[in-house]
């Protein structure tokens, strides 16, 4: 089943088109790979797809529904998480911290309705409140082997924790769908394998991952489908065997060999 | 009045104004520190709040005093607090959130615009002559070991340690306390959490003037309210967020207590003339920001690339 996708998706900062009418899907429960070189559109297009930033035409759907203009908050509360290509933690907040904001609006929902009496509702039941984030919290912590830094501020953590802590933050938010914005760059081969284990450990909780990636033996290892971008096109979409083997890709990737 | 007990009474005065000064400090640098903006009219939410508080208290209070006297100065308190967190909403709402993707000066002009607007409406609705709180109770000073404290006093400063503990607690512990943090250290992520930014600045907004409120009518227990007491005390202030590190919390509350200990010492024993009162602050803010510009507490902010 396609769980999101975006149909002849464009967008364009004044001349530059960034991406070009793309059509891209995501199959639920598969791990889906988007390649391509530097400024092929990759991170624009996760951008579009989450919400930070508005195509200039073309629409985003997912489960049916059109996101396309849809604020960021909502497109978060209706089930999309996702990290960022330069690590954008809450660098003075604490790691457990980091991981609570985003049970933000989970632990949020109140059984009472209008803004005041939830005000208040949430006032009174403050401590049950925080005991449950915590608890929350402290799960995904688990989750990533990083509950010994919980106190830690999350800018005094190690690179390749602070990479997992924001897949943490992410997956608190409670998602169907993870975008992942190269979970890998900077990381050492001790920490790239360990990566992929947790993606796979991702997907085992039903969770649809899409990940932007240059490690093309992690891309390779991981993904189920691979979408190729271009200059902003979709240029290829297949298996990694397939995408492995397309003339297409082979020539973004290497050039065009002379005849 | 042995030379310690003088010291103390200075102190004892320095505090209680420090204290007023940091509550409205953390007005600018709640403000600050989520919109990387400051609200001139600050000063001015705080005006309207001491005489929607001295309207009330003067509508309730009775004819004698008694315990229900105190009663009513809370509620009054109260309902300052709740009407100037209304008015700093919806301030935001129509003159600054429209202009939260124009140039950085804009909001800042649309700030100083509301500002007079709010100063001018209240002395064409409540007129210039300046009013006083009726005292709540019976104001004659104890004296504790040869200094003299008033009631007066000792209720500023139980309101305001109240005010900042409770405010510290909500801002590290509760959920919308972490969602503005959250919000204040990266507005897009904090969005891309669930976290509806716009509330939590709506939020920021109806805590910093109800505080601001409270200050102004701590204020016109002190000393009178009328419609430009807002532009001085509010100057102050917001020199006295600067000098704590505008932006951080625990610096607005330090820098208001020094800056109020600063202004009594600076009388009484460094020979300051009293004329020269209203100066030591703005002497102050430009020390500070020749040797430590980011604040007593701020931190320093590297140019991001």
């Amino acid at each position: 089943m396609i769980l999101l996708e975006t149909t002849k998706l464009t967008r364009a900062y004044g001349g530059v088109v960034a991406v070009s009418e793309v059509d891209f899907q995501v199959r639920e429960g598969l791990i889906t790979g988007l390649i391509g070189p530097n400024g092929a559109g990759k991170t624009t297009l996760f951008n579009n797809m989450t919400g930070l930033d508005t195509p200039t035409s073309g629409k985003v759907h997912f489960n049916g529904i059109d996101i396309t203009n849809h604020s960021a908050h909502k497109i978060c509360r209706m089930g999309i998480a996702r990290t960022f290509q330069n690590i954008r933690l809450f660098k003075e907040l604490s790691v457990l911290e980091n991981v609570m904001v985003g049970l933000h609006f989970t632990t949020g929902k109140s059984p009472v309705t209008g803004r005041i009496g939830a005000a208040f509702h949430s006032y009174l039941r403050a401590r049950e409140e925080y005991e449950l984030m915590h608890e929350q919290a402290m799960k995904w912590l688990n989750f990533f082997h990083l509950e010994a830094f919980a106190d830690e501020l999350a800018k005094n953590l190690p690179y390749g924790h602070q990479r997992e802590l924001e897949i943490a933050r992410a997956l608190a938010t409670s998602p169907t769908i993870l975008f992942l914005d190269e979970p890998a760059a900077g990381m050492n081969p001790f920490e790239t394998d360990s990566l992929m284990k947790t993606i796979r450990r991702i997907r085992d909780l039903d969770i649809t991952v899409v990940l932007i990636e240059h490690d093309m033996k992690l891309v390779m290892n991981i993904c189920d489908t691979i979408t190729v971008l271009n200059y902003g096109q979709n240029i290829a979409q297949g298996t990694p065997t397939e995408i492995r083997h397309n003339p297409k890709v082979i020539e973004a990737y290497l050039g065009k060999e002379e005849a | 009045m042995g030379s310690s007990a003088e010291f103390f009474q200075h102190l004892m005065n320095g505090m209680t104004l420090g204290g007023i000064y940091a509550l409205i400090a953390l007005g600018y640098t709640m403000v600050y520190g989520i919109l990387k903006f400051i609200n001139f009219a600050h000063g001015d939410i705080l005006m309207v709040g001491s005489y929607i508080g001295l309207f009330t208290f003067d509508a309730i209070r009775g004819q004698t005093l008694g315990p229900w006297t105190i009663v009513a100065f809370f509620i009054a308190m109260l309902a300052g607090m709740l009407f100037s967190a209304g008015l700093g909403m919806a301030i935001e709402r129509i003159a600054y959130k429209p202009l939260r993707k124009a140039t950085r000066l804009a909001p800042l002009l649309s700030a100083i615009g509301v500002s007079f607007i709010l100063s001018n409406m209240a002395a064409w609705m409540w007129g210039t002559k300046s009013r006083k709180l009726e005292y709540p109770f019976d104001n004659t000073p104890l004296h504790i070991g040869g200094v003299s404290i008033t009631p007066h006093q000792i209720l500023i400063l139980i309101v305001v340690i109240v005010m900042m503990v409770s405010l510290k607690l909500f801002v590290d512990k509760s959920r919308i306390g972490k969602a503005m943090r959250a919000t204040s250290l990266d507005q897009d992520t904090a969005k891309l959490m669930g976290i509806k930014a716009d509330r939590i600045i709506a939020i920021t907004f109806a805590i910093g003037s109800a505080l601001a409120a409270t200050a102004g009518f701590l204020i016109a227990l002190e000393i009178k309210v009328y419609p430009s007491m807002g532009t001085m005390t509010g100057l102050k202030a917001f020199v006295a967020a600067v000098v704590g590190g505008i932006g951080n919390i625990s610096g607005a509350m330090l820098g208001g207590i020094l800056l109020g200990l600063l202004e009594t010492f600076g009388v009484a024993l460094l020979g300051i003339p009293y004329g020269l009162r209203d100066t030591i602050a703005f002497v102050a803010l430009i020390i500070i920001l020749l040797v430590k510009p980011e604040g007593l507490l701020g931190k320093v902010e590297k140019e991001k690339v």
